[in-house]
């Protein structure tokens, strides 16, 4: 188990090894460098040999990767191209912001998805399976952008309930962002709570048709009882995959949310130091959200192995 | 006569097809089961005899509802139960035990939990003797260590375990009723017979009322006192077990038991042509009358009545006395002989290892793990049968893939025709990839669902002959002929044909190619009987005339003897016999074929299989000696952990590899013989 373990860990850092060496290739193939989106038009002569100079800019990619890299490990992702400012502080804050917007979506939308995905399940065809389940289709279909502006629309601009833009700046402790994270939240909550629906609905399904509920039913065994006991630990093993790539989902891919309500998270963040070609940072958040995807799936499939007897054996005998 | 445990009366049970119209699949089933009595239920697959076990617990699958007539236990109809009623009975007084526990045992609790969770539901007891009664159930049913097992997960038990828990936890509420749908189906012929011994013990301790569901006539004979014959949903013949199986009023069940192969028959069981009709199309007249052989206009026109017979069965047949002249044995062709000398296929010292010593394994010089097979030498002559057998985990699926090149070989040689056949089918040339063709157990698995019939057999046509429009066609339509299927099944898809059909759709392909050598894998196993004997008759019929070599895999003695000319038995990966049919189905045998020939259960009253061994499941051979060493009911003691046992040689070919040599086995087995015949 403890082997597996180290195993899985040791497998899980080669592959952010691999993916910061992609990126750190990948910025370095393109066109220019920091200081030339830095300089601007002045970027010539003497003026771009001094700033190369400063940053470093001269020394082989191979020695400038393993500063990086020694730099990253230790939360060090240098200072930002444009500003000087440091990257480490500018990135934390950021992250804390999409932490804090995940956190949320997350605490209302997966007890609420597995909940509506187990109700749905378990009165399979009946008139509230029909209605969730219609409903659940409209909000993974409809596009992020769309169900955020008639939000804002119907709660901000009619109702004046909620405010309909983040104001708050980015460096705030996270309590400010209330309440004007709560639409948000809830675009957020909507698709993913849709996804995670349809697949605990499928899962409850097929679970309750199986031989083991049937065998359990025969056995004089309570109806909530086998749901609970029999039916769901199994049913639900396999939502821990889909909460895991949604989490990920989450930290680093929802720049369209953070665009319409001028959040201050990672997403917007990206697009803006990509539109800047500020490309240390660029490194930065690429590296932060390959880790949480890494980090993330490792957990979910730990999680399962553990609450999973089958695989649990079968790591086991693998040693 | 005491009032009825378990009685149904006049039950209909149908479903809405897509048409609207409702289907029945049981139609005015009447029947009682008193106290201490057990009765069986057989039928082809689709018969309904499943729906009518779990409908005398008031339980009837998705989609299915009870049209008219009631199911009774103790004289209360379980149908107009409440739930919480319902709840009560099932599990505690009237208990199922389940087709394939392994997935009717929740995988996420332990076996301690789930007869504790019976235990609690039913039994009454308080909750600080729950463990102790659980132990004590384990070890009634013959699960060794108790304690371990109690902690267990299912998938972490063998087959038999398995089975052997969920008695358990059927006797857990101390039932009075106990409904056994197909509990054996699937398990080795040593675990079935113990586990048919073990339930003949229960129910005899507890005077229990059984209904058995089976397809296995073998195992009616040996826990039923009475049978009924289930087709299309109705209860065609009902009687003692001896009336039943010695002179069946019903030309179905004369059909069916022509159809069973018979260790002590060499010749090929008759296939029972046709199929039974599908929910709703029987029609007016007799459900059978498309298939049998004696029909007479009125058959068409009227529906037979159950009636009774002066023999004390009633059955469902104009024409009873005109069916008893039906054959039910032994009227099959014998499965010819001839062959040439030349080896088609010689398997030299083959050693087959699924674990390949990893290289941190190499470095720190850890001892490669024993090989699954070992040791096998084998030569396959020209128009030959080999048949291999052994129960699960003997490896006679193993050196098939070996064969058909899907699984490297760790040392040996196979040759085919005398040329060495690389390891893997990416190494072999196209030609010998032609010429040995792999059928599967399964069709369902083994044919694409999305490919029609014709783009099936084209697949080996075009690759291997290069045929292309009118050529292609017309060669199809001829291969699918030679399999009895008509040029109409061309552009069905495997969905719509039955398993006998999508089996010989399998054979054909595997014949387009035009092979000398085909490797079958349990092809009949997933098949009703009745099936299964047509899928014989073609397999030899096709020898017949191509003069094809096969190799025939299958944990079915009967089977293997009713089809091959010569059998090898393996366990644990290792040869223990080899010889020509009747002299390895006779004396004097390995001790390990002793075991499974007398684990075979015939479907005759008069004859009863002999238990010589446990069975106990071995996940790997030994390191050292006999390979049936923990086993051995013979075992004559450290000779056998240590010393590889010698070949003893005897007639026609007949090998036996035990440390005791042909004419001690000879002496020693023939007393025990001899005691059956008497029996």
């Amino acid at each position: 188990m403890l082997r597996m373990l180290l195993r899985r860990l040791f497998l899980g850092a080669v592959t952010v090894v691999i993916v910061s060496v992609i990126i750190f290739a990948g910025v370095e193939i393109l066109p220019g460098d920091a200081c030339t989106a830095f300089l601007e038009r002045e970027a010539q002569g003497k003026l771009l040999e001094n700033c190369r100079e400063a940053q470093g800019l001269n020394r082989p990619p191979f020695e400038r990767y393993l500063d990086w890299a020694a730099g990253a490990i230790q939360g060090d992702f240098g200072v930002s191209a444009n500003g000087a400012k440091s990257i480490a502080e500018l990135v934390g804050n950021r992250l804390k912001n999409s932490l804090l917007l995940a956190a949320c979506a997350l605490g209302v939308g997966v007890p609420l998805a597995i909940v509506l995905g187990v109700v749905t399940g378990l009165w399979r065809d009946k008139g509230i399976d029909l209605v969730l389940s219609t409903g659940a289709i409209f909000a993974m279909t409809i596009p992020e952008f769309v169900s955020a502006t008639v939000l804002i629309l119907v709660f901000s601009v009619w109702l004046g309930w909620l405010p309909g833009i983040v104001l708050t700046s980015a460096s705030a402790p996270a309590a400010e962002f209330f309440p004007e994270i709560l639409l948000p939240v809830i675009v957020l909550s909507m698709v993913m709570t849709a996804h995670i629906l349809r697949m605990v609905r499928s899962s409850v399904i097929e679970v309750m048709a199986g031989d083991y509920v049937q065998m359990a039913t025969l056995k004089g065994v309570p109806y909530w009882r086998i749901v609970f006991v029999h039916a769901l630990p199994n049913a639900l093993l396999p939502a821990i995959n889909v909460v895991a790539l949604t989490v990920a989902w989450l930290l680093g891919g929802v720049v369209v949310v953070e665009v319409v309500f001028n959040y201050p998270g990672l997403g917007r963040m990206m697009i803006d130091a990509i539109s800047d070609r500020d490309l240390p940072v660029v490194q930065a958040i690429a590296l932060i959200v390959a880790t949480v995807y890494v980090g993330v799936n490792l957990t979910a499939d730990l999680l399962t192995m553990v609450l999973n007897p089958r695989l649990r054996t079968h790591y086991m005998r693998q040693r | 006569m005491s009032a009825p445990m378990i009685e149904v009366r006049g039950l209909s049970v149908g479903f809405t097809g897509r048409s609207g119209a409702t289907l029945p699949v049981l139609r005015d089933i009447d029947l009682t089961v008193a106290p201490g009595e057990s009765l069986g239920l057989v039928g082809e697959s689709g018969s309904g005899k499943s729906t009518l076990a779990l409908a005398a617990m008031g339980y009837l699958k998705r989609g299915l509802r009870r049209l008219e007539g009631s199911a009774l236990y103790r004289g209360e109809d379980m149908f107009a139960k409440s739930r919480s009623e319902l709840e009560a009975v099932r599990g505690g007084k009237l208990a199922l035990i389940p087709q394939n526990s392994g997935q009717s045992l929740t995988p996420t609790l332990r076996i301690g939990a789930q007869l504790g969770e019976a235990l609690r539901l039913h039994a009454g007891l308080p909750a600080d003797r729950h463990r102790a009664r659980v132990l004590e159930l384990l070890g009634q049913v013959r699960l060794p260590d108790p304690e371990a097992i109690f902690d267990r997960f299912p998938h972490e038990l063998s087959g038999g375990q398995q089975q052997r828990a969920a008695i358990a936890m059927a006797l857990a509420g101390t039932p009075d009723a106990l409904l056994l749908d197909e509990p054996t189906t699937g398990l080795d012929v040593t675990t079935q017979a113990h586990i048919l011994e073990l339930l003949r013990e229960i129910a005899a301790e507890r005077g229990m009322a059984m209904v058995y569901v089976s397809h296995d006539l073998g195992a009616i004979v040996r826990v039923c006192d009475r049978v009924a014959v289930m087709y299309a949903g109705e209860i065609v013949l009902q009687g003692s077990v001896r009336q039943v199986l010695k002179a069946p009023a019903h030309p179905y069940a004369r059909g069916l038991l022509a159809s069973i192969p018979r260790l002590s028959d060499p010749a090929l069981p008759v296939a029972l042509g046709g199929r039974p009709p599908a929910p709703g199309q029987a029609g007016a007249g007799c459900a059978f009358v498309d298939r049998c052989a004696i029909a007479q206009p009125r058959c068409r026109t009227e529906h037979p009545a159950l009636t009774p017979l002066a023999s004390g069965d009633a059955v469902r047949c104009h024409f009873p006395a005109e069916a008893q002249t039906l054959p039910i044995a032994g009227q099959g062709t014998a499965s010819d002989d001839a062959r040439g000398e030349a080896p088609v296929l010689t398997l030299d010292d083959l050693s087959i290892s699924y674990s390949r010593p990893g290289l941190l394994d190499r470095l720190m010089g850890r001892a490669a793990a024993v090989p699954t097979v070992d040791d096998v030498a084998l030569t396959v002559r020209r128009g030959e049968t080999l048949g291999l057998v052994g129960e699960s985990g003997s490896g006679k699926s193993t050196i098939l893939k070996t064969v058909a090149g899907l699984l490297g070989a760790a040392g040996g040689e196979i040759r085919f025709e005398d040329t060495p056949l690389p390891g893997v089918v990416e190494q072999r040339r196209p030609d010998q990839l032609r010429r040995i063709q792999l059928v599967f157990q399964n069709p369902d698995d083994s044919l694409n669902p999305r490919q029609t019939v014709a783009e099936i057999l084209e697949q080996p046509l075009k690759l291997y002959f290069g045929l292309s429009g009118q050529a292609l066609l017309d060669r199809s339509t001829e291969i699918l002929e030679r399999v009895r299927l008509g040029a109409h099944y061309l552009d069905r898809l495997p969905g719509q044909l039955s398993g006998g059909e999508k089996q010989r759709v399998a054979i054909a392909r595997a014949f387009a190619a035009q092979p000398d050598l085909v490797l079958c894998d349990e092809v009949t196993s997933a098949l009703d009987v009745s099936v299964q004997a047509a899928v014989l008759d073609l397999l030899d019929e096709l020898q017949r005339t191509q003069g094809t070599t096969y190799v025939f895999v299958s944990h079915d003695l009967a089977v293997v003897r009713a089809l091959s000319d010569r059998v090898a038995v393996l366990y644990q990966g290792r040869l223990c016999e080899v010889g020509p049919s009747d002299k390895v189905y006779g004396l004097p045998s390995h001790p390990y074929t002793e075991v499974l020939l007398g684990a075979v259960l015939e479907p005759d009253p008069d004859v009863a299989p002999r238990l010589t061994a446990d069975d106990v499941v071995e996940l790997s051979p030994p390191a050292r000696g006999c390979a049936f060493q923990r086993r051995c009911p013979r075992k004559l003691g450290a000779v056998c952990e240590t010393d590889t046992p010698p070949w003893h040689m005897g007639a026609g070919g007949h090998a036996v590899r035990c440390h005791i040599d042909l004419a001690d086995l000879a002496a020693a087995q023939a007393p025990a013989q001899d005691a059956v015949k008497k029996a």
